[in-house]
């Protein structure tokens, strides 16, 4: 694993999120969540869960970024202003980011190197969807129907 | 210097705070939103660390759980946003300070 | 085999209750029924009566009973039945005889009353009554009826519920009653405990025949001498006789039929009925418990007769009267002339009944006066009546020969004369048949012989008659006149059978004495003629020509009262023994009743009522601890929590974005401890 390429997507990454959290105008902040994405899809990539990636792309993006779009469409108004801040949540993310990171360097079983791997396939994931995680894919289907018509209903204008 | 898992880590748990960040400390409801997915993939990233940096021989484990966490936050979001599109058709405001029915 | 008579022996009092209960049913205005139910009842017991003494004419000395088994209490049965014998078939024919010319009577007598339906369900049930005293053979049996009789005379004695002195009297009558029949149940308890039973024919184990009175030994003379004491109440013996004058205030039916024929016969009856229990250990025919009996039954008809001389009301003298022949009735069956007592009561029963019907007609058609001293000259007037009336006093007096009393007294003088104890009551009993003889002249003389006095009393308006109803006024118009053949046709009768009666009497052929005594009838006309006949016969015309000589000019006042004053109203007030039980037994009763109303009142009811407090004061410090403490603490913790809620939803901002702050900072803590404790 390429160092250099870690810290090139690493700073994508969390530059496009800080960004994201931080921007004054909801559509810059909505782009700058797209880089943010497309630099976690990168990390995939740079973790070999090439598959993965690539399905962060399509959903994340493709989906997720483009219906908050969506949104930010239908809720904009102009004399409405997304500023305001509120320092005690900046407070208690500094506080939960202090305690994570803490936890982790206090665990030395988690500096490893990244061992040998052998690729995982593409083919091998849809075998493996189809036979042990075939439960867990039907109740996803299960959970997306019903999400779609739970959408569907909220937005429903009533006569 | 290779990265390590702790450094995957510490970034996914960088990623995680900054999700935070954006869901507590921004009042508009769609900032929340944002802030919530960016959590949601933080923690993704942390399922495919563990994957990469696992015991061998390896089991899909890991990546079935994080593509499944994928679909779920699909799933959540178009809800998440079909419920502020409702709060805004009703209250015509996002402003999630405003929306305090719950209070007492 | 014991005769179908025997079997359904209760026939004879079930039906005149079965008519009384129907009559009982009736409506007020359905007199009519009522009297063809009540005497229909009558005839039908005479009829079951008529059979019943044709049985026991089978053999002499007949007795049949029939027992049955009542109930059983543990290891004891109570047994009741019935007997007949020679002695309860006489009583029975007596009393549905008489009972029923009596009813007729009435049907005349009780003719304008308003209560003439219930008059006559009373009469029957009282008949009911005395021929269940009759027929029973367990003293149990004989005591409830005797109870109910009891009950029929209260009924009966205070009929005419609207007057006062009417229903003193009736209480009068059923108090005293009732201390005699204390008496007779402590004796009836006694019995029982000591020989077993209370049968007294049961096949050689009742406790009349042989082993019963073993078992009894010494303790019978106290077990008689308390049923004397209920037949003493019942019969009027001194001193238990005070309630009968007073029963005079009931319709005289009434006393006809009860107070004369009947029911004071059943403490008579009774004293001859448990006669083996007076008798048991006779010396010379005398034991304590006769001699009791003949010193009561003694006193009773001479004082009753000296007190019967100075009377105005017409029927009290007969009422002291029937005391009288009553006493002299005891005295017989104590000196050992049971069979002569009970003819006597038999005789007695139907010539009484026939002097109170007479007296009862007189009564009726003088505007119900009562009063002697305002009668006079009514037999002319009352013809029927009169000779009626006659042939009573005659009977009741002795006259010989042609009239049944003469026969049944000679009979009880001639036992009295024989008894070996003391020839004291035999000369007190004479001078109680010549007194007999000049109280019953001195009646007539008042009643039927002189001039008429009511008119001129009332034209000049001097005396206020002892007036009852005032109705009958109207129909004859001020004037006495003969009564409706109703009333007469009954004293017609019943006069006859007096005299009738006497044929069975006689010492020549002395069928009924010997029918009682269970011997064979005999007929000697030698015997017509006895020494005792001569002697009664000089007493009774002593007692006439006495009467006579003393009465003849006598006009609305009596001679007596003037020669005799003193004498005359001691024995007018009846020898003051009313007043003397009123100053003590009475006064007495009255200070307990006092005593008992004032601790009831003050010391029980002061406990019920402390306690009551107590249950109050506990009331009050409960309600107290609930509202004070229990209610006050509830309601603290209520608004506690109340305040600690609202303290509590300060919490709930409803900012979502504090929510998940809060949840964040949680979730850190739980990790940092994940991290620390591993």
């Amino acid at each position: 694993m390429n160092t250099a390429a870690f810290i090139v997507i690493a700073i994508l990454t969390l530059a496009g999120a800080l960004a994201a959290a931080s921007l004054k105008k909801l559509i810059h902040a909505a782009l700058c969540l797209v880089a943010a994405f497309i630099g976690i899809a990168a990390f995939f990539f740079l973790l070999g869960a090439e598959f993965v990636g690539l399905v962060q792309i399509f959903v994340y993006v493709g989906a997720v970024a483009v219906l908050i779009v969506f949104t930010i469409l239908l809720t904009h108004r102009e004399d409405e202003s997304t500023a305001g801040f509120n320092w005690t949540g900046v407070i208690i993310a500094l506080a939960v980011f202090g305690g994570l990171t803490w936890t982790i360097l206090q665990t030395p079983a988690l500096s490893i190197t990244p061992p040998p791997i052998e690729a995982l396939t593409v083919k091998r994931i849809g075998e493996v969807l189809m036979t042990d995680y075939v439960w867990p894919l039907q109740c996803v289907g299960l959970l997306l129907t019903a999400a779609l018509i739970g959408g569907l209903i909220l937005v429903k204008e009533d006569r | 210097m290779t990265p390590t898992l702790q450094t995957f880590l510490i970034v996914s748990a960088a990623l995680f705070s900054i999700g935070l960040l954006a869901a507590l400390s921004r009042q508009h409801a769609i900032f929340v939103l944002i802030g919530i997915e960016m959590m949601l993939a933080a923690a993704n990233l942390n399922f495919i660390a563990f994957w990469r940096f696992g015991s061998q021989p390896q089991s899909p484990t890991g990546v079935m759980v994080a593509i499944f966490s994928i679909a779920i936050a699909a799933a959540e979001a178009a809800v998440g946003l079909a419920l502020v599109i409702a709060v805004y058709r009703h209250y015509r405001t996002t402003n999630v300070t405003k929306l305090d029915q719950l209070k007492g | 085999m014991t005769p179908w008579i025997v079997t359904n022996l209760w026939l004879i009092p079930a039906v005149p209750l079965a008519a009384s209960l129907i009559i009982l049913l009736l409506a007020n205005s359905r007199g009519r029924m009522a009297r063809a139910l009540a005497i229909t009842g009558q005839v039908v017991a005479l009829t079951f009566a008529i059979v019943a003494f044709l049985r026991t004419l089978a053999e002499p000395g007949y007795r049949a009973s029939h027992n049955f088994t009542w109930f059983t209490f543990g290891a004891h049965t109570l047994r009741l039945g019935w007997v007949l014998d020679p002695l309860t078939a006489a009583m029975l024919l007596m009393i549905t005889f008489v009972g029923l010319w009596i009813f007729v009577f009435s049907i005349g007598y009780m003719a304008g009353d308003r209560n003439f339906t219930r008059f006559f369900a009373y009469l029957s049930f009282f008949s009911a009554a005395m021929l269940g005293v009759v027929i029973a053979n367990s003293l149990l049996l004989l005591f409830v009826c005797w109870e109910l009789v009891g009950l029929a005379s209260y009924l009966l004695i205070g009929f005419w519920i609207h007057k006062p002195s009417a229903a003193a009297a009736a209480k009068k009558a059923f108090i005293t009653t009732r201390i005699g029949d204390i008496a007779l149940f402590l004796g009836i308890l006694w019995l029982y405990r000591s020989s077993g039973t209370l049968l007294f024919y049961d096949e050689g184990n009742g406790c009349l025949e042989a082993t019963g009175l073993l078992a009894l030994g010494t303790s019978a003379t106290f077990v008689a001498l308390l049923i004397f004491g209920g037949a003493a109440g019942k019969s009027g013996q001194f001193p238990l006789h005070v309630w009968l004058p007073d029963a005079m205030e009931g319709p005289t039916p009434v006393s006809a039929l009860i107070h004369a024929a009947t029911m004071v016969a059943a403490g008579v009856f009774l004293v001859a009925r448990v006669y083996p229990l007076f008798s048991l250990g006779a010396v010379d025919g005398v034991t304590p418990s006769l001699t009791v009996v003949v010193w009561i039954g003694v006193i009773t008809a001479l004082m009753a007769s000296l007190i019967a001389v100075a009377q105005f009301d017409i029927k009290r003298i007969l009422a002291y009267s029937t005391v009288s022949q009553l006493g002299l009735m005891m005295v017989s069956l104590g000196v050992g002339g049971v069979a002569a007592g009970i003819m006597h009561l038999l005789a007695h029963g139907f010539f009484k009944a026939l002097l109170f019907l007479g007296s009862g007609s007189v009564i009726h058609s003088c505007h119900h006066e009562q009063d002697i001293r305002k009668m006079g000259g009514l037999r002319h007037l009352m013809p029927v009546t009169f000779l009626t009336y006659a042939i009573g006093m005659m009977t009741l007096s002795g006259v010989p020969f042609f009239f049944s009393g003469a026969w049944t007294k000679e009979e009880i003088l001639h036992a009295t004369a024989h008894w070996s104890r003391s020839s004291v009551p035999s000369y007190l009993m004479m001078a109680g048949v010549v007194l007999t003889a000049l109280y019953m002249t001195r009646q007539m003389i008042f009643v039927f012989f002189g001039t008429r006095r009511e008119a001129s009393e009332l034209a000049t308006g001097q005396v206020r008659p002892i007036r009852h109803r005032t109705d009958s006024l109207r129909r004859t118009g001020g004037h006495a006149q003969e009564s409706p053949r109703v009333m007469t046709v009954p004293l017609i009768v019943l006069a006859v059978c007096t005299t009738v009666l006497s044929v069975v009497l006689t010492p020549a052929w002395p069928w009924l004495h010997d029918y009682l005594n269970g011997e064979p009838a005999h007929f000697q006309i030698g015997q017509l003629i006895q020494p005792m006949l001569f002697v009664s016969l000089a007493l009774v015309a002593a007692g006439v020509w006495l009467g006579i000589l003393l009465y003849r000019n006598a006009g609305g006042t009596d001679p007596l009262a003037q020669t005799q004053p003193i004498l005359f109203r001691f024995l007018e007030n009846k020898m003051w023994l009313d007043e003397l039980y009123a100053k003590t037994v009475l006064s007495w009763s009255t200070m307990f009743s006092r005593a008992s109303d004032w601790m009831d009142r003050y010391i029980w009811d002061g406990l019920v009522r402390a306690i009551g407090a107590a249950g109050h004061f506990f009331g009050i410090v409960t309600t107290n601890f609930d509202e004070r403490a229990i209610n006050a603490g509830v309601d603290e913790s209520a608004t506690g929590t109340r305040g600690l809620g609202r303290f509590m939803s300060a919490g709930h901002s409803g900012q979502i974005q504090t929510y998940l702050g809060a949840v964040a900072v949680g979730m850190l803590a739980l990790l940092i401890l994940y991290a620390w404790l591993a």
